[in-house]
């Protein structure tokens, strides 16, 4: 008995293996070909797009990862939308819009005849319930509402009232004028859901999204596909081109473009800068680049020796060559960094003149401030790569043998992503390589974001804390005057600037490839961009 | 026998109990907060200390492990910190991936190592012997990394025979029941879907196969010299018994309780050590699933995969030596 169990386990072993082995061989005889077209015959209508992380909900208010909006963009819709490839604010849902002389009033007239996925009609107290739910929440349900300064009951919330002054007219009151206040309602998060879906799927809404915007939701596989289809309802005439898109996951870069190049997907994102030959060379494939809206730095952390005094600071800012770093590891696609954020923005201060790469005046300066003889430091690295920060490490070993030429001995180190972002918070680093991408491309999400006082403990991670600084971008906030506030943050780089809490290195380019026939992919600054008008040549 | 396979399976109740506390006081000795990698680097001070008290995560860890172990008790795996969704559910689709990944490596894994190493310790010298044996020997030192974006490159990219990533042609998508697609595509009558699956499944499998193929062979190999040195070989074949039955009767029944054991661990460890090849080849697994909990902090998923991961392993090992029963009468588990 035994032995035939046993007999028979080897049996069947082998006739499996046989099996699948024949299985093989059946198809590879045409697989070459085959599996190519097979994978993108039926018509060319479906957009598979390959990306390096799955979405962690599909209801964008709910979360501040950058994955969920690249697909909760084609689900929904905001009141209003940046231009296709920059951040001026233009109709989306709302047509019109009417601002109080003392900007604190806002009122928006919404397109009508636009319904929701679920056939509900999309009005003015679709508008006022969604805003509702938001403002009654808190950081942990709907994080990126602190845009608005807070919740409320909280202090710092800017928005009073949201009423519905008809079927079609909506008026935002405000507690004070908030300058960004338009740019904030055109990110991502803040796209309006269909209420009756909100109170139909409660909690479960994460999972079965429903908006107004060009695609539906049909199928979540997690850490796999996201399947959506075109919404024939469409409000905008002939759009979107698509039938149906699906977003895949393929966390590593090389894999994913070895999946590009073999048909599987049609569309990457996060293409290294060091295959973008390799692109180049295959004429099946094009690389589409994004616009700029993001700053790589080496933060200085001033409350620690010796970066608390700025004449050592300054000696770093000129200890270091960007033009050799963005040759090496950017394959020359990005702009060496003067300033804290990126040139397209308004109130970008181009008088300001950079730190020369210059070792002697950086000795010089360090003998000023009594460190004539260098010092020994941590230079912390990060473990990640990041658009703006491709390859961390190697970027931190040039910047280590700049230094070392100045009497700098720095110590590379790294730490794991969670742990990184933990100790920078806590100001625990010497020195440290991050970035940031911006939400709005507005200066504020920048300068107040990653260098005001109020920050530190969260984004200021150099712990960079300068009074006068404050009062310039909190005045900043609230003026609605576009000239005077961009004074202002001109004025507020300068001061950075002569600080030098950071050495601001680039402002990069991320790269995307696609194949040939992909046809208006239009990639927005910010990250994430609706497929609207995506098709096949 | 019986009362030997429930007093193993009794006993498999403090081991995983033992588990769940040391993978409770590694994860939570590790820092980094939960709290600050679901918000992200847009994380307020403040709004970390209220993510915190939501999550429950400032309560003393005593209280926050008794919470989680009598969730356990009553079949509840947690909530995940990052998609807030009930792991129970979450996991079942990643544990099926991973399985049916493993599954078909490890028996490309037995059907080829053992068979090479058969052969090898039959023609011991020969030159196949020494071919077989310096694959194997590059077998085990091969990064899989390296391993499989080279597959990649050359049998998909170059030579077109098969899809590089993932489980199914994403655009004709399988209907998952069981989440064994090559089990849901036969259910559903799809054998064009099977195909693609198996085909999907090739590279992949191949990859994670490489390693135990390599062990198994050289284990087998070693263990088959040894046996066919023994009398009652050199009798049978001095019978004139036909070399197959020689070899698959009469050796590899003695040859195979060592290698039974080896393939018992490998199996094991391919169920958890499968992270690199599910990156690699977008298989969406337990192994990437458990790597991206570990990313995020997510206390629960990470407890409730090893727990998992932990129940098959022993499970796994159970199994192996019960076995041993079958393959060797002599081995007898009486008390």
């Amino acid at each position: 008995m035994r032995k035939k169990t046993f007999k028979l386990l080897l049996i069947s072993l082998l006739a499996i293996s046989m099996f699948l082995v024949g299985c093989n061989s059946k198809t590879n005889e045409k697989a070459g070909s085959n599996d190519n077209n097979n994978e993108s015959t039926p018509k060319k209508d479906t957009l598979v797009y390959g990306r390096g992380g799955d979405s962690t909900s599909l209801d964008p208010i709910s979360t501040t990862e950058g994955e969920t909006f690249k697909v909760t963009e084609n689900i929904f819709e905001t009141l209003l939308e940046y231009g296709d490839q920059d951040t001026t604010v233009n109709p989306g849902l709302a047509e019109k819009w009417t601002v109080s002389d003392d900007g604190l009033s806002y009122t928006f007239n919404l397109r009508q005849g636009v319904k929701f996925h679920d056939g509900t009609d999309f009005n003015a107290e679709a508008v006022v319930f969604n805003f509702d739910r938001w403002m009654n929440g808190n950081a942990d349900s709907f994080p990126y509402y602190s845009m608005f300064g807070g919740y409320k009951g909280e202090e710092g919330h800017v928005i009073k009232e949201v009423k519905a002054v008809d079927d079609y007219t909506v008026q935002f009151v405000l507690t004070r004028p908030q300058a960004p206040f338009l740019k904030n309602l055109a990110m991502s998060p803040f796209g309006i859901a269909s209420p009756t879906a909100v109170e139909k799927y409660g909690d479960k809404f994460r999972e079965n999204p429903v908006g107004t915007g060009p695609f539906k939701f049909v199928e979540w596989k997690q850490n796999d596909t996201i399947t959506l289809e075109k919404n024939p309802d469409y409000w905008q005439e002939g759009l979107p081109k698509l039938n149906k898109v699906i977003f895949r996951v393929i966390p590593e870069n090389t894999a994913r473009l070895n999946s590009l190049t073999n048909g599987e997907i049609d569309i990457m994102d996060g293409l290294n800068n060091s295959d973008e030959a390799t692109v180049l060379g295959n004429d099946k494939l094009q690389i589409i680049e994004r616009p700029s809206m993001n700053v790589g730095y080496l933060g200085l952390t001033t409350t620690r020796k010796p970066f608390d005094n700025k004449l050592v600071r300054q000696a770093i800012n000129h200890a270091i060559d960007k033009k050799s770093i963005i040759d090496a590891f950017y394959g020359g696609k990005a702009d060496p960094a003067v300033n804290p954020m990126p040139s397209s923005i308004e109130g970008y201060n181009d008088a300001i003149e950079p730190y020369p790469y210059d070792l002697d005046k950086a000795k010089a300066l360090l003998k000023e401030a009594g460190y004539e003889k260098g010092f020994e430091i941590d230079l912390w690295a990060m473990p990640v790569a990041r658009p703006y920060m491709p390859e961390a490490q190697k970027v931190a070993e040039v910047i280590q043998e700049s230094l070392s030429q100045i009497g700098v001995k720095a110590n590379i180190q790294s730490v794991e992503w969670a742990t990184y972002l933990d100790k920078a918070a806590k100001g625990e680093f010497d020195m440290f390589m991050l970035g940031w991408t911006g939400d709005n491309g507005d200066p504020d999400n920048f300068l107040y974001t990653l260098l005001d006082k109020d920050s530190i403990g969260s984004n200021n991670y150099s712990q960079y804390s300068n009074d006068e600084l404050h009062d310039v971008l909190i005045q900043a906030q609230t003026e609605t005057e576009q000239a005077k506030r961009n004074d202002l943050y001109k004025k507020a780089q300068e001061i950075i600037h002569d600080d030098a809490p950071w050495v601001p290195l680039v402002h990069s380019t991320p790269l995307l490839a696609a194949a040939k026939d992909v046809a208006n992919y239009l990639p927005h600054p910010t990250g994430s961009e609706a497929l609207t008008k995506v098709e096949f040549k | 026998m019986f009362t030997y396979t429930v007093r193993r399976i009794l006993s498999l109740i403090p081991v995983l109990f033992g588990m769940t506390i040391i993978v409770f006081a590694i994860i939570h000795a590790i820092p980094g907060n939960p709290a600050q990698v679901i918000l992200g680097q847009r994380a307020t001070q403040e709004s970390i200390a209220l993510v915190t008290k939501e999550l429950g995560l400032d309560r003393p860890w005593y209280i926050q492990y008794f919470d989680y172990i009598n969730k356990l008790l009553h079949g509840d795996l947690g909530t995940s910190l990052r998609t807030r969704g009930p792991i129970n559910e979450e996991i079942w689709p990643f544990l099926a991936a991973t399985f049916e990944l493993t599954l078909v490596a490890m028996i490309i894994a037995i059907v080829i190592g053992v068979n090479a190493g058969i052969i090898s310790a039959w023609f011991s010298k020969s030159w196949f012997d020494y071919f077989a044996m310096l694959l194997a020997l590059i077998g085990v030192s091969m990064p899989i990394f390296w391993l499989g974006l080279m597959m990649q490159w050359g049998f998909a990219n170059e030579l077109g025979l098969f899809p590089t990533t993932g489980r199914e042609n994403v655009r004709d998508p399988v209907t998952a029941i069981t989440n064994l697609y090559l089990i849901d595509t036969l259910i559903q009558g799809r054998f064009d879907q099977f195909a693609t699956v198996v085909k999907h499944l090739v590279l992949p499998s191949f990859a994670l196969a490489t390693i135990p193929m390599a062990i198994i062979a050289r284990m087998t190999r070693a263990t088959m010299l040894e046996v066919m040195k023994s009398d009652y070989i050199r009798t049978a074949r001095a019978k004139g018994l036909r070399m197959f039955w020689v070899v698959y009767k009469h050796s590899l029944k003695n040859a195979v309780i060592p290698v039974l054991t080896v393939i018992g661990l490998q199996t094991g460890l391919l169920l958890g050590g499968a992270i690199l090849t599910e990156t690699i080849f977008g298989w969406p697994g337990i192994g990437r699933y458990l790597y991206d909990a570990i990313l995020y902090r997510d206390y629960p998923v990470i407890q409730s995969g090893i727990l998992i991961i932990a129940a098959i392993f022993v499970l796994i090992n159970l199994i192996v030596d019960l076995l041993y029963v079958f393959v060797d009468p002599r081995i007898k588990y009486t008390k």
